[in-house]
């Protein structure tokens, strides 16, 4: 029998799609023959606007891009700015850096986790992702007065101090998520259905992954052993003791599993960072809620003015984001703004695998893949 | 007067007909009532009001169960995600399904201008109306059914495999690719699980030798060695696991939401739905999970009947019947919901290869020991 292919618009509007993504799906039933991705719904010209914007002032901008981790964009940007101009941070200050990064990260893989689930049906890990992310949120909210889009890290350091209290409350959230991410194993891993959908489900060969330049623990599902944090270390990650996850089965399962490891590795570096952290100096304890903006030096903060001008020249640095690799490329004409900004996300480049992925699965494989591959469009689109 | 005469006799009624003429007799407005009737030549439309005020209690008790269920869902759901759920409507949100009801009347009821108009309007009706007519044959309680049809197993399979078609009226008529996929889906499915749903009913059959639904309470009456009740679930333990997958494969429920699989296909079969007809087809998915329920737990847990219902006084036990059949309905409803909410859905492929490859050839293998065993006298 003759039948004809049916071409679906999935998104711009859609349950899930995350956000405003669109495919272009050919279906031969329920078999997609051909994926096309159509993304710029959300294209804010962020790039162009760091061009507008002096250095200090471009740090709001870059919570924006990912709003799962804004903590990691603020971090990039920042360090590739440091390393422009040649800024030397407290230790403290890094050590807080690496809290609030691996603190994020444990978010960003619960988000992800929850909405995985959620696309696959089960209405139940969402809640439980949001409960416990509902508890890290209350620390940055301690950090730094904001939830979400944070402008925390500065160049030279960070904006304020931990407020006393921190610390213990940290604690209990380290000791409490041990305990969760078993329960959330108990529900999600196990389960035959669950396995059913991601076994075998959207794979792809190591070498096609690291072709379409995926990075982070969409990579390392495939069994590469990619970390930006052992590749290239910076901050204080060459002192911590932490292994990179990664799993060898190049499916969905694989990727999925990469994350609850390393919510767990996340653990064990705070657990580290809490140990490790240098004592601040009792003058500098700054307040919760008072905002030092004045650009003295504190305990977390070298002296930085607010307007500099870093020497002519360009810097490409990049970390490990939760979703993979970030890079900041800026380049600088020796003025108070970047000459130019341009933002290597994660979310964009292992966006891209996806139509090689899913051809020859049905819409729910789709669904899957996509979920595993943690896309967040702020930061697909900048 | 009326509880002594039904407590000292030991009177059965074949439906909730003869309860409520036998109700009327006892009162002594029957006769009168009737030789009115009788000597306008119009007694038949006596029966006929009777008939109705029957229906309308129906009616009323199937609409105020929808309500309750829609509120029990969300409360299930609320302890499983750890939250509360509706709390501001009324005590513990109780009131939420009237506030539901009356913001679906108030939305604007929208036409897509491509969609087939007539057809686009009649099939919530006809979604709603199958999943209303089963009700008619199930067995409330002791005395307290319709209608005891001869052919009420059958009856109730047909009527549910009747709703598909209505599904996929709305998934074409509304012209949208999405609903025409979820309409596919849900035929595919149903008829994938009508089949093993109906194979293991058929075992029951085996063991009662008649299709009625009464027949079948009936034969669970009883226990043995005094403590186990004698329900088909002990008889049919793998019979029970089949139905009672495919029951949920009926009532379009995670793990086997396809018509709807709101993640792929938006909302399935109804996206284009709004306003009152989307209530329709929310109020029958509602209507179908009681009545599915209701039919599990005819057929394998023993219906209305308990271990020594019958010491009970005569007069008691239609109401104490009401309240088991109740009880074990929503022990089944709330298993229903628990699952929902706890596993994710299956795809369509691993559902129909499931059904197809696993449990038809289980049923008909469930079927075959039966009859073999049955066969030999095991059971006598």
């Amino acid at each position: 029998m003759k039948t004809d292919e049916l071409l679906i618009n999935m998104g711009p509007v859609h349950p899930s799609t995350h956000g405003v993504l669109r495919f272009k799906l050919t279906m031969d039933g329920e078999i997609i023959r051909n994926c096309e991705i159509v993304m710029g719904y959300l294209h804010r010209g962020t790039e162009k606007l760091g061009e507008m914007k002096t250095y200090m002032q471009f740090v709001p901008y870059t919570d924006r891009l990912d709003y799962m981790s804004a903590f990691a964009n603020n971090y990039a940007y920042v360090k590739a700015v440091e390393e422009l101009a040649g800024i030397e941070v407290p230790l403290r200050a890094e050590y807080i850096r690496v809290l609030t990064l691996e603190l994020n990260r444990i978010v960003n893989h619960l988000v992800m986790i929850g909405s995985l689930l959620l696309d696959l049906g089960a209405s139940t890990m969402i809640m439980y992702g949001f409960r416990e992310r509902e508890n890290a949120l209350a620390l940055f909210d301690m950090l730094c007065g904001a939830r979400m889009t944070f402008n925390y890290i500065k160049p030279g350091g960070v904006r304020e101090d931990m407020p006393e209290g921190f610390i213990p409350k940290l604690n209990e959230f380290i000791n409490d998520m041990d305990k969760r991410i078993d329960d959330y194993e108990q529900l999600v891993s196990g389960n035959e259905i669950f396995m059913g959908r991601m076994k075998g489900i959207g794979v792809m060969s190591a070498q096609d992954a690291i072709n379409y330049g995926m990075t982070g623990p969409s990579l390392r599902g495939h069994g590469v052993n990619y970390d930006i944090r052992k590749l290239e270390p910076y901050s204080v990650y060459p002192d911590l003791d932490f292994k990179v996850c990664v799993r060898n089965e190049c499916d969905s399962f694989a990727r999925y599993m990469v994350r609850i490891d390393e919510m767990r590795e996340s653990l064990h570096i705070l657990r580290q960072v809490v140990d490790a952290m240098p004592p601040a100096k009792p003058a500098s304890q700054a307040k919760y809620g008072i905002a030092p903006m004045t650009g003295a030096p504190t305990a977390v903060s070298t002296y930085f003015p607010r307007i500099f001008t870093p020497p002519p020249g360009e810097v490409y640095s990049r970390i490990e984001a939760p979703k993979g690799e970030l890079g900041f490329y800026i380049v600088s004409d020796g003025t108070i703004k970047p000459y130019r900004i341009k933002i290597r996300s994660p979310s964009f480049c292992n966006l891209t695998a996806i139509p090689k992925m899913v051809e020859g699965l049905m819409i729910p494989d789709l669904i899957a893949a996509f979920g595993t591959i943690d896309v967040v469009l702020g930061d697909v689109d900048r | 007067m009326l509880f002594l005469a039904m407590w000292t006799g030991d009177i059965m009624f074949a439906n909730a007909y003869e309860l409520i003429v036998f109700i009327l007799n006892f009162i002594g407005i029957y006769e009168p009532i009737n030789n009115i009737f009788k000597t306008l030549g119009i007694e038949y439309i006596l029966r006929i009001i009777i008939v109705f005020a029957e229906i309308a209690v129906l009616l009323v008790f199937a609409l105020l169960t929808i309500m309750f269920l829609t509120w029990m869902e969300r409360k299930v759901v609320a302890m499983v995600q750890a939250r509360y759920g509706p709390m501001v409507t009324g005590p513990r949100g109780l009131l939420q399904p009237v506030m539901d009801g009356v913001k679906l009347i108030g939305k604007e009821d929208i036409i897509p201008a491509k969609a087939d108009r007539w057809v686009f309007t009649l099939a919530p009706f006809l979604v709603f109306i199958p999943a209303l007519l089963i009700f008619i044959p199930l067995p409330f309680g002791e005395s307290l059914i319709i209608s005891d049809l001869k052919v009420g197993l059958l009856y109730l399979i047909a009527i549910s495999a009747l709703s598909p078609i209505a599904i996929l009226l709305a998934g074409w008529s509304s012209n949208n690719k999405y609903s025409l996929m979820g309409a596919m889906r849900a035929v595919a499915q149903d008829i994938s699980y009508t089949i093993p749903l109906a194979l293991s009913a058929i075992a029951i059959v085996l063991f009662t030798g008649s299709l009625s639904t009464v027949d079948i309470v009936t034969a669970q009456n009883g226990t043995w060695f005094g403590f186990i009740p004698k329900w088909f679930i002990f008889l049919q333990p793998l019979g029970f696991i089949l139905f009672l997958i495919a029951s949920i494969a009926e009532m379009g429920r995670i793990p086997f939401d396809f018509q709807e699989s709101e993640q792929e296909l938006v909302a399935g079969f109804f996206t284009e739905y709004s306003g009152i007809k989307f209530a329709m087809f929310f109020l029958a998915e509602y209507a179908h999970l009681f009545s599915v329920s209701a039919i599990v737990v005819t057929l394998f847990l023993g219906g209305w009947s308990f271990p020594y219902l019958s010491l009970l006084p005569a007069a008691v036990v239609p109401l104490i019947s009401l309240g088991v059949f109740l009880v074990k309905t929503y022990a089944v409803i709330f298993f229903a919901m628990w699952l929902r909410h706890t596993v994710p859905r299956v795809r369509i492929d691993q559902l129909l290869n499931l059904g197809w490859k696993i449990m038809i050839p289980l049923a008909l293998l469930n079927l075959l020991v039966t009859g073999f065993l049955l066969t030999i006298g095991v059971f006598q």
